[in-house]
């Protein structure tokens, strides 16, 4: 790739979304001034920037506590679904009798399951963790199970006629084929383990326990502290964003040599 | 067919002894009629037919891949000449290598892994190690004229070079028996002649017996020192043609009138074959 296609790619990637966010932030800014719209009804960029600077203390604590609930949840999730996804590889039976409940998993919304989670579980912290992984588990699951069992028919073919073991063929063969859905997954689990820690702070919220963003955003809707809502909900935002590019990073490290997904077809 | 004749002074030894194999698939299509083949040791055979004449599910049963649903498919045991030699080379017994290769339609590469790891798969996957394993690949990419190209991606090749890669990695355990399914269908004319003149160089360098699928009759007369015609629905042998022109044959050959005499003779057998299906 020659300089020209770089700084072109990057004003298209960049420039573009970045123009447009300030585009709307300077509407923003212009209609709430022009219209003298109150702040507790939807305060201006500027006050919410002013804000966030003022209840750092407050505000970056929370957003620390945050991270580090979906951080681990996003690990245990991601553990617990490679695990899973071995097992149902190797035993077909057992796929088909788990996967349902795999399945229902996924289609309980979290919010109904996070109470009772909450009250199982004496740990406020490890109970938030235990939701925001349940809300992140499936897509590894279901993502890592497809990508092993996507195996080039001819090249298995190739590593039986090899006589090759089970474990040579899953390390070997299932594995590397696996890597371009499971990091697919990884992407939109990230995303469902910053949502899941988010609801189980709401829900676990007036325990009185937790000084995490959404416990923020409940304070502060209380105290019609609105500037400060917006100010948790956009590091709310901000830590999406960072989670999916992080992601996508590593998506790139790990396959950007061989993978088409990841191939620039117009170089 | 009758016991193999000797052709040289002493007896040939039959590669693969394929007695009345049939395969029915699940489904109750007859996908091949019982076949009866015998296939000397040093042969290279053609098997010619349209599509759907069983010829890939022939060579999936020499493979090992599918089983005969009837019938009894014996392949011989490992040239223990060249047992002796890779024996040696590698400290590991040769009797974990299997003696058959194959080498598929595409070329069936892990994409995430370098030519030179590619080739190496079989010897890993047998347990030899790296030390012995890399020099082995070094020289079969020497052969197939690809030591240059050891640590690229097989994205960054082309469909000829890529298939060059996979014959490489069936030639890596010194197989007797070379199984080729249309390799080189999904190239270029040019390309294929090219590969077409190289296999036969490394056929009579290694000592290999081919047993090759194709549906070119020009491939099929190019290479081979027998040809088995066979014909659809249900698959089956319908006639054999020995190819009588002496090796090495280079591009020339293709000029020759034994050459379009061949070509015209397997073209009627073709003809009439499907004919008797309308």
């Amino acid at each position: 790739m020659n300089d020209r296609s770089v700084s072109k790619e990057i004003v298209e990637k960049l420039l573009i979304p970045i123009l447009l966010g300030l585009a709307i932030v300077a509407s923003w800014q212009g209609i709430v001034y022009y219209l003298d719209i109150a702040p507790y009804l939807l305060p201006s960029p500027t006050l919410i920037g002013f804000t966030l600077i003022k209840d750092w203390s407050l505000l970056g604590s929370a957003l620390w506590v945050t991270t580090q609930i979906t951080v681990l949840s996003f690990l245990l999730a991601v553990t617990l679904g490679v695990l899973i996804s071995f097992v149902f590889i190797q035993s077909p039976i057992l796929e088909r009798a788990l996967f349902p409940y795999a399945v229902l998993l996924q289609v309980t919304p979290i919010v109904a399951v996070a109470p009772l989670i909450i009250i199982w579980v004496k740990d406020t912290n490890l109970s938030l963790i235990l939701c925001a992984s349940l809300a992140a588990l499936f897509p590894i699951i279901s993502n890592t199970t497809t990508g092993l069992k996507s195996v080039d028919p001819d090249l298995m073919s190739f590593f039986k006629l090899q006589k090759a073991t089970r474990l040579q063929v899953l390390i070997r063969l299932r594995i590397p084929s696996a890597l371009p859905y499971f990091f697919g997954g990884l992407r939109i689990s990230s995303g469902l383990a910053l949502i899941g820690a988010v609801v189980a702070e709401f829900v676990a919220g007036t325990g009185g326990s937790g000084s995490g963003l959404a416990y923020q955003i409940l304070q502060a809707g209380f105290q019609l502290n609105i500037p400060r809502m917006f100010a948790a909900l956009f590091l709310i935002s901000l830590t999406g964003i960072f989670l999916f590019m992080f992601m996508t990073w590593l998506t790139r490290i790990a396959l950007g040599e061989w993978h088409s997904s990841e191939l620039n077809l117009d170089t | 067919m009758d016991q193999v004749q000797p052709t040289s002074s002493h007896p040939t030894r039959l590669a693969v002894d394929i007695d009345s194999a049939s395969k029915i698939y699940t489904d109750g299509t007859q996908a091949l009629l019982p076949v009866d083949l015998q296939i000397k040791k040093g042969e290279f055979v053609s098997l010619l037919g349209p599509a759907g004449c069983g010829k890939s599910t022939l060579l999936k049963m020499i493979a090992g891949l599918t089983k005969p649903s009837s019938g009894n498919i014996r392949i011989e045991q490992r040239d223990s000449e060249k047992s002796e030699k890779l024996h040696v080379n590698s400290g590991v017994s040769s009797s974990t290598l299997p003696r058959l290769s194959f080498v598929f339609q595409s070329p069936t590469l892990m994409p995430w892994a370098n030519v030179r790891a590619n080739v190496r798969l079989p010897l890993d996957l047998a347990g030899i190690p790296k030390g012995v394993s890399n020099a082995r690949v070094n020289d079969i990419l020497a052969k197939v004229g690809l030591s240059d190209f050891a640590d690229s991606l097989p994205r960054k090749l082309s469909g000829g070079m890529q298939m060059r890669v996979s014959i490489a990695r069936g030639l890596i355990t010194q197989p007797d028996i070379l199984l080729m399914d249309e390799p080189f269908g999904a190239l270029d004319e040019i390309t294929r002649h090219k590969l077409d003149a190289d296999l036969l160089a490394l056929w009579k360098k290694e000592n290999l017996t081919v047993i090759f699928v194709t549906h070119s009759i020009h491939e099929a007369v190019f290479l081979s020192s027998r040809v088995i015609m066979m014909a659809s629905r249900p698959g089956r042998i319908t006639n054999e043609f020995m190819i009588e022109a002496g090796y090495p044959r280079s591009q020339d050959f293709m000029l020759t009138s034994q050459f379009m005499e061949y070509a015209r003779q397997l073209q009627e057998s073709l003809q009439n074959a499907s004919h008797t299906n309308l």
